[in-house]
């Protein structure tokens, strides 16, 4: 099997339901929303908002935490640099190093920010497989070379991904075993060129076969969404919580 | 001559940078009704011709026609790939779709289909070559006959009056061989299959050639013999060998 997956999109829950083009509009408002505010308030409430929707997804929440690990993995180096570097007052000191009030309160709020977006991201966008993401991106009306681009990359994947194994696998069985040396180094080069120059062979020959079958520059969609009661339902309340942390952030005098 | 569905006329064709050219004057004839096998070894050029005769390479000399009709530019090519299916001897090349329903409905919508009766076509076209039920299926997730098979499906989608295949059978299990013959044997078009399986042409054509650099050398399909090279050099009468 693969080592490609969509470990979120299957479910059943009120999330999977919804339709993907409600879901994707309310990520894209949540995450600019979450990303430009500054205050904790805004942002606490944010990641709350982003929970309730996780635990109305459903998902494994092993799953979820193992993304976020990757993701706070980069923060985690945020947390080694900027108190360090951020000018403000002094609270800790080590020699010639010390770290700023400011600092630690501008990485937390980085921290939690990060979080609430992916959270968000993981249960809304997700929860849609991509190919009906692709679809849905076409449906909203975003340009087709984008959503051509982002199916035919998610469709060819899976076929690199294979010849990947493949070239690895005639590496091995050849003895190769990566060390800190030239040989390897080269070696890991060829699999990337060689990869690369397979990619562009596959791209013609794919483009070849649907000019065969009468390929004009047009995609013509099968797929049909349809706007349920539900989805009326969700735009509203999520509407009115993007409005809620809006007066957080911009009229609300400073909690932070 | 001039009812013949296919005519190559002193053909040459180099690829670039290649040391010596695929086809010098070659000419090739393919009459209507007739199901023919092109073998030759590796490298002769059987896929070159395929990819000529769909427009998809240019020579650098000779003319081409179709039905009848020069084909020269990218336009009449255009209309010839309306009436000439080409089955990829890759699958992956072929189906680039989410899922085989859109996939087989690609060409019925390209050829200005309504979608209600490009999906229609689709399932007929399925329900023929017995691939019901795959219509939602992830097109990447087909084992390698379910993909030649549906591949074959998206060809015949588009009603072509011939079919060119180009080495069909490569990695398929003998079952599904089995079904491609029984599927190829109820067609009612021409078709051309390049092939290096003498026992699968046995049961799919009724006359096999040898590709040449400069001609085809028709030889009755016998298995397992190399056929002798009689082609002269610079055939000048196009398709005198039939």
């Amino acid at each position: 099997m693969s080592a490609i997956q969509e470990p979120f999109s299957e479910g059943q829950s009120l999330v999977h339901r919804l339709d993907p083009r409600g879901k994707i509009g309310v990520a894209a408002l949540f995450a600019v929303l979450l990303a430009t505010a500054n205050n904790y308030a805004t942002i606490l409430t944010g990641l709350a908002l982003s929970l309730v929707c996780l635990a109305l997804a459903g998902l494994p929440l092993r799953k979820v935490a193992a993304r976020l690990l990757v993701v706070n993995s980069f923060i985690f180096f945020l947390w080694l640099v900027l108190p360090l570097t951020y000018p403000g007052d002094v609270v800790w000191e080590l020699g010639p190093l010390s770290a700023s009030r400011q600092g630690l309160l501008f990485t937390g709020l980085i921290t939690l920010k990060s979080n609430a977006i992916i959270i968000i991201l993981i249960t809304l966008v997700a929860t849609v497989p991509v190919i009906t993401l692709g679809q849905a991106l076409q449906n909203l009306r975003l340009p087709d070379k984008l959503c051509h681009l982002l199916l035919f990359t998610y469709r060819y994947l899976y076929v690199f991904e294979e010849e990947f194994h493949r070239l690895l696998q005639a590496l091995k069985i050849r003895g190769f075993q990566p060390r800190t040396n030239l040989h390897t180094y080269r070696t890991y080069a060829y699999l990337a060129a060689m990869l690369l120059v397979r990619s562009y062979d596959r791209a013609d020959n794919v483009y070849r076969a649907m000019l065969c079958r009468g390929f004009n520059g047009t995609f013509y969609s099968l797929k049909t969404f349809s706007w349920q009661r539900q989805d009326h339902s969700f735009l509203a309340a999520s509407l009115l919580a993007a409005a809620a942390l809006g007066y957080l952030e911009w009229l609300q005098p400073s909690l932070g | 001559m001039s009812d013949a569905l296919i005519v190559l006329e002193n053909i040459t064709f180099a690829y670039p940078g290649a040391f010596r050219p695929v086809f010098q004057d070659f000419n090739f004839q393919l009459p209507p009704g007739h199901h023919l096998g092109l073998i030759g070894p590796n490298g002769c050029g059987k896929t070159t011709l395929l990819h000529l005769i769909m427009g998809l390479l240019r020579p650098q000399a000779g003319s081409i026609f179709i039905f009848g009709k020069e084909v020269r530019k990218e336009k009449d090519f255009v209309a010839v790939r309306q009436k000439v299916g080409l089955l990829f001897q890759n699958a992956d090349d072929q189906l680039f779709c989410p899922t085989v329903i859109e996939d087989v409905a690609f060409g019925p919508l390209n050829q200005g289909k309504p979608p209600a009766e490009a999906l229609w076509i689709a399932r007929e076209t399925m329900d023929r070559l017995g691939l019901s039920g795959f219509e939602d299926r992830i097109t990447y997730k087909l084992s390698g006959g379910e993909k030649k098979l549906v591949s074959l499906a998206t060809v015949l989608a588009m009603q072509p009056q011939l079919l060119l295949l180009d080495e069909p059978t490569t990695g398929l299990d003998e079952n599904t061989k089995q079904r491609l013959i029984h599927i190829l044997q109820d067609l009612e078009i021409s078709y051309l299959i390049v092939s290096h399986e003498h026992d699968f042409l046995n049961h799919t054509v009724r006359e096999c050639c040898h590709v040449h650099g400069h001609c085809c050398q028709p030889l009755p399909p016998r298995p397992g013999k190399e056929p002798v090279s009689t082609c002269k050099k610079a055939v000048s009468a196009p398709g005198k060998e039939y």
